[in-house]
């Protein structure tokens, strides 16, 4: 029954930044005892992959999980949530944002014993983004001169009978090898923000046997990160370990891995407090009422926040919600801080900027719109002319967003006394098709995770006109401006003053309604002595010790 | 007898197909677009639609689909799931272990059953009869999700008697607890229906005798009642086997059992038709022999019922 | 997951079936002396009803049932409470004396809860199970009365319904006439949920019909019916029917109970009823989350649930054993 998908949102999503309280969680000793990690095994919770394990394929948490322990990237996210750092790349040198020569470091390695070449990242982002490939994250490469050639969109859509043009060509014209250990990115505009994009799993190379056989490949996945792939047991189990070879960073300090599939959290849980499994990412909500997980494990529970946020989003496409007073006076209207404390137990914070503040670039407090205000809100309400009929606010009912989305109904109900009534889709698919296709007559529910730690990743998929996640079809030009303006500025600084200035625009426009920001609430074993989440919450495998 | 099997043999075929059929019409017809929600917040490359459509031939009618479908399951290929797994090998992994939970869980509603079933169909109105009764219909009311979250908290957990979840190679003691989840709902029936069928035949005539001929109690009701009452209740058990086999998908799942429940779920979700054909057809098989065999023995068991 | 096709599939043509050849005697023939000798010669179902009379079982479960379809039919005769809006203030605030069942997670009265959840689900649980046994028994006597390739043919659309898992079925079903975008109403989305149990539990009825039937019709009684050159209706109607439902008032009763859990599960799935409307299901689904903080969420929608179960089940017993000449 559970459905997880990266970004959408609650109980799925497995983004977190650890609190530095939390990073280090349990144990009074500084770490664990050497010996006993030196050949020691976990058993950790997981989700069966929904695709092959191909990273440019990798879409939601199962799989995406797995990808991110066998693989490093160019860059990667620290663990405290700050900018990125090199890792796999020696040096990132640019001077106009447009071109970037991009340094490796030298010999090191594959699982299988190959080398890391340029030419493993150039081939890698040409396959993903080549049309016929069908990789899930080909619109990652778009800011790459020559997309346009080698992906091509389809004239009538998937489901029309004409069929995308072959494209033009296969490589884009942007990325060039220099030699083994050096290539060339150019850009079709300046993009700030292009390094720190380098983290996310689409942009990890592959070593050459990946291109004789995606398909193999995926089920038998070679990587270059610090955990060799061992074997994949169908909706059982997926076991993983240590590779010996690991260069770039410490090594695994533990031997094996067993990532056990379940269907279900509560089962999960009740492993991790009868000690059958070591850890869980995310504990299951029947556990967090009444804050019985923190019962059940004492100083073994770890409370993160993670960069996600709960939306609630406006069709703006329908009539009735195109005032923009309507819409302040609705958001005026959610009680945040008393559906955290009462549907969340305080685990989830009240939503009060647009952007995740855990990410850098976003800040804090600069959603007016998100403040507790009925009076206010009744008036702006008899200013926009009221609002007739019934106010849907749609959630998909396959994962836990039933009670909050009808605790914010409920509040609309009593304070505006519009007749605000919560709806469940039955599957994720049929709520996802509607709001792609537009055909939304209320609210819904909307929920973003970042793929990558920059505040430009909060504005341009969702605020800006033809963005890729902007369903309510938003636009407003002078955001449009800002932002494009923000996108292609020389320096990170510029480019995160120029997006503060283009949400003070959207704050007035409120084109959607920030409810939570996320939190994540895991927990291990006793015998986990020392251990650390990642940026997105994630264990970080390299830190756990015995 | 012969020709009457031969007959019903011959009648399987049409209702294989009209299943089949119906099963893969159904699945198609689900609302929603199985790419629509594969890519989380945001719409899936068109690309990445097309090629999957292309591969799956999701644009072909539904006709040529199961006409596809179909031949290729005589040549014995199941297809993929949209994943690329052999839907052949989910099969093979995931029915023992959904059979094995439903073995037990048959047992454990038979011994449960039977029991109540004999004890209150002695003493009716008893206080024991409406303590069965009470008990059996509380675990018929409440759903299954309640019941196996509560059991698997108390006995698992906090008690700690058995594990929670039950392990990989399914020892039979880590399967009770699933198992007497599973049979839960059909308890109160069989305890009802052996009541019932008890108390009917604590009047018959050859009760009576052997009372009347002295033999002790133990041997009537050991002997002579229980064998004439078991009728009902190992009918009902039969067919009971493929209802318990199709429907341990919340059981399945609250214990961590890799069975077919959550594979058909996940494909009914992202509207796979070939993998739910393929792994309901199997079932489609075992309820339509239950059936077969249950009609065999209504004749077997009672001379008056008879097939020409 | 208590959905009729996972609770078990009555097959029981003994259970009530005449198994001494002296009882297969014409009904009338089995009534007492007392009986007989009445002014006018009553039929089955007078018979029983002056049997019911006198047991106190059938007169408890009556007034509790009258009870629930007064609830179902005025519920604001029991609570002048609100079951729709809560105040998130009072979430989970235990039971009090001043609210005597406590309130729920969005701090509705849960009293007021129940009461208004009487309706819903009574009338999606009996209106099913009469469904179920009206299209499951009707086709079970033609079935297997008849016999041939009628029995064949009916026998085999019903293994075919019988093959579907009931989740496959109900999502279909549902989300097609009760998808997202569509905005039914209470009674109609009632309606469709009512429409898919029944569409997916008949054969469970119609296979218990048959082989009662099959049992039946050649018992002494039948052939004597028809020897006197009785009409193929009035042996169904006066003959096989009384002697054939016993074993589907049986099923039919427990049958409400797992109905109301099936409705559980439909709207723990999205796809069964939607608020405004209130039922047990709902609120035991709802309550799932909460068991280890606040049980009572759980404890009193299934309290009511189960006392509705009983007084069907006893109600049916009462009448069973009353329409059963052998049990008097």
């Amino acid at each position: 029954m559970r459905v997880s998908k990266r970004a959408s949102g609650a109980l799925a999503v497995g983004a977190a930044f650890a609190l530095v309280a939390s990073g280090c969680s349990s144990g009074n000793n500084d770490g664990g005892d050497a010996g006993a990690s030196k050949d020691g095994a976990i058993v950790i919770d997981g989700t069966q992959p929904e695709n092959p394990l191909v990273p440019a394929n990798t879409t939601e948490t199962g799989g995406g999980k797995i990808i991110d322990w066998l693989f490093t990237g160019l860059v990667e996210y620290p663990n405290n949530g700050g900018a990125p750092q090199n890792a796999l790349a020696e040096s990132i040198d640019t001077k106009d944002s447009k071109v970037f020569t991009i340094k490796i470091k030298p010999n090191t390695k594959f699982h299988d014993g190959t080398t890391v070449k340029a030419e493993n990242f150039t081939k890698a982002w040409n396959w993903a983004a080549y049309g016929p490939s069908g990789a899930q994250n080909a619109s990652f490469f778009s800011d790459i001169q020559g997309f346009g050639d080698v992906f091509t969109e389809d004239p009538d859509g998937p489901d029309g009978p004409k069929k995308a043009p072959e494209p033009k060509a296969k490589e884009m014209s942007g990325l060039k090898v220099i030699d083994d250990t050096t290539f060339e990115v150019t850009l079709s505009a300046p993009t700030a923000v292009f390094p720190t994009k380098l983290g996310y799993s689409a942009f990890m190379p592959l070593p050459d046997v990946f291109f004789a056989d995606p398909a193999k490949f995926g089920k038998n996945p070679i990587g270059n990160g610090p955990v060799k792939f061992v074997s994949w047991q169908d909706d059982v189990e997926i076991k993983l370990t240590r590779f010996d070879d690991y260069s770039l960073r410490d090594k695994m300090k533990i031997k094996d891995v067993t990532v056990k599939i379940y269907q279900d959290d509560t089962a999960a849980y009740n492993d991790l407090v009868s000690g059958n499994l070591d850890f869980q990412q995310q504990v299951p909500v029947s556990s967090l009422a009444g804050e019985k997980w923190k019962n059940d494990l004492g100083d073994r529970a770890i409370a993160s926040t993670t960069p996600t946020t709960g939306i609630i989003a406006f069709p703006i496409y329908d009539k009735r919600f195109q005032n923009k007073d309507l819409r302040r006076a609705i958001s005026l209207s959610i009680n945040r801080q008393e559906i955290t404390d009462k549907i969340f137990f305080g685990n989830r914070k009240p939503a009060d900027s647009w952007a995740n503040p855990l990410t850098p670039g976003a800040e804090p407090g600069n959603c007016t719109a998100c403040k507790f205000d009925p009076e206010q809100a009744k008036q702006l309400l008899a200013k926009a002319g009221g609002f007739k009929g019934k106010l849907t606010l749609s959630y998909n009912a396959d994962a836990s967003h039933k009670e909050w989305m009808e605790a914010v109904a409920q509040q609309i109900k009593t304070n505006l006394g519009i007749d605000a009534v919560a709806v469940g889709v039955p599957t994720f698919a049929v709520f996802r098709q509607n709001i792609n296709a537009h055909k939304m007559t209320g609210a819904y529910r909307a929920g973003w995770q970042q793929d990558y730690p920059d505040v430009e990743n909060w504005i341009n998929p969702l605020y800006v006109t033809g963005g890729s996640s902007n369903d309510g079809l938003y636009s407003n030009p002078e955001v449009d401006a800002l932002a494009k303006e923000a996108s292609s500025a020389p320096s990170i600084e510029e480019s995160h003053k120029k997006f503060a200035e283009a949400v003070k625009i959207i704050d007035q426009d409120v084109p959607s309604m920030p409810i939570y920001f996320g939190g994540q609430q895991s927990g291990h074993s006793e015998k986990i002595k020392k251990m650390e989440l990642s940026n997105v919450g994630e264990l970080d495998i390299t830190s756990v010790e015995l | 007898m012969g020709r009457y099997l031969l007959r019903r043999l011959l009648q399987l075929v049409p209702v294989f197909i009209g299943t089949t059929f119906l099963i893969y019409w159904l699945v198609w017809s689900v609302p929603g677009d199985p790419f629509a929600g594969k890519c989380g917040d945001r719409p899936c490359p068109d690309n990445y639609v097309a090629v999957m459509t292309e591969k799956y031939h999701l644009n072909d009618s539904i006709w040529v689909q199961y006409a596809t479908y179909m031949k290729n399951l005589f040549q014995g290929d199941f297809g993929t799931t949209f994943s690329g797994r052999e839907i052949s090998d989910i099969i093979m992994t995931s029915y023992p272990n959904t059979l094995k939970l439903a073995v037990v869980a048959l047992s454990i509603e038979a011994i449960i059953g039977l029991s109540a079933g004999v004890l209150t169909g002695l003493r009716r109105n008893g206080f024991l009869d409406n303590l069965v009764l009470i008990s059996t219909l509380f675990l018929i009311a409440l759903p299954v999700f309640v019941i196996g979250f509560v059991l698997q908290w108390l006995i698992g957990v906090k008690l700690g008697i058995v594990r929670p979840t039950v392990s990989n190679d399914m020892p039979i003691t880590e399967l009770l607890l699933p198992g007497f989840v599973l049979g839960s709902a059909s308890m109160a029936y069989i305890a009802r229906v052996a009541r019932t069928s008890i108390a009917e035949n604590r009047r018959a005539d050859y009760v009576r005798t052997a009372i009347a001929k002295g033999l002790p109690m133990r041997r009537v009701v050991g002997v002579h009642l229980l064998r004439n009452s078991l009728i009902p209740v190992v009918t009902l058990l039969g067919t009971d086997l493929g209802a318990l086999m199709g429907g341990a998908i919340v059981t399945e799942g609250i214990f961590g059992i890799n069975g077919i429940g959550r594979q058909v779920l996940r494909a009914i979700v992202t509207k796979q038709s070939a993998t739910v054909v393929g792994i309901v057809v199997v079932l489609v098989l075992v309820y339509l022999v239950m059936n077969l065999l249950v009609d065999l023995l209504y004749a077997a068991l009672d001379p008056r019922i008879r097939y020409e | 997951m208590s959905d009729p096709s996972t609770a078990s599939i009555v097959s029981t043509p003994p259970a009530t079936m005449p198994t001494e050849a002296g009882s297969g005697a014409p009904t009338n023939a089995g009534l007492p002396e007392s009986a007989q000798k009445q002014q006018k010669p009553r039929g089955l179902l007078g018979d029983a009803w002056r049997d019911l009379r006198r047991k106190p079982l059938f007169w408890i479960s009556a007034a509790f049932i009258v009870l629930f379809l007064l609830m179902a039919a005025f519920p604001s005769l029991f609570t002048s409470g609100d079951a729709v809006n809560g105040a998130l203030s009072r979430s989970r605030v235990e039971p009090s004396a001043h609210a005597w069942f406590g309130y729920d997670v969005q701090g509705r009265d849960v009293y007021s809860r129940v009461i208004y959840g009487a309706r819903a689900s009574i009338l999606v649980a009996v209106l099913s199970t009469l469904g179920t046994l009206f299209i499951g028994g009707a086709m079970g006597i033609i079935a297997g009365y008849r016999g041939g390739w009628v029995d064949a043919l009916l026998s085999r659309i019903a293994d075919i319904f019988f093959g579907l898992p009931f989740v496959l079925g109900s999502i279909v079903i549902l989300t097609t006439f009760n998808g997202a975008g569509t905005d039914n109403g209470e009674w109609k989305i009632m309606g469709l949920v009512i429409m898919s149990l029944t569409v997916l539990s008949w054969p469970v009825t119609m296979r218990l019909m048959r082989s009662s039937v099959l049992a039946t019709k050649e018992a002494d009684y039948i052939v004597a019916a028809r020897a006197l050159g009785a009409g193929t209706g009035r042996i169904i109607l006066k003959h096989l029917l009384p002697n054939c439902l016993a074993p589907l008032l049986v099923y039919g009763t427990i049958m409400v109970g797992s109905f109301i859990g099936a409705e559980a599960t439909l709207s723990f799935l999205g796809i069964g009823l939607k608020t405004p409307v209130v039922s047990w299901g709902i609120m035991i689904s709802e309550a799932q989350n909460y068991i280890r903080v606040s049980p009572f969420l759980l404890f009193f929608p299934a309290a009511f649930l189960v006392a509705a179960v009983l007084s069907f089940v006893m109600l049916g017993e009462a009448v069973r054993e009353a329409l059963d000449p052998k049990l008097r």
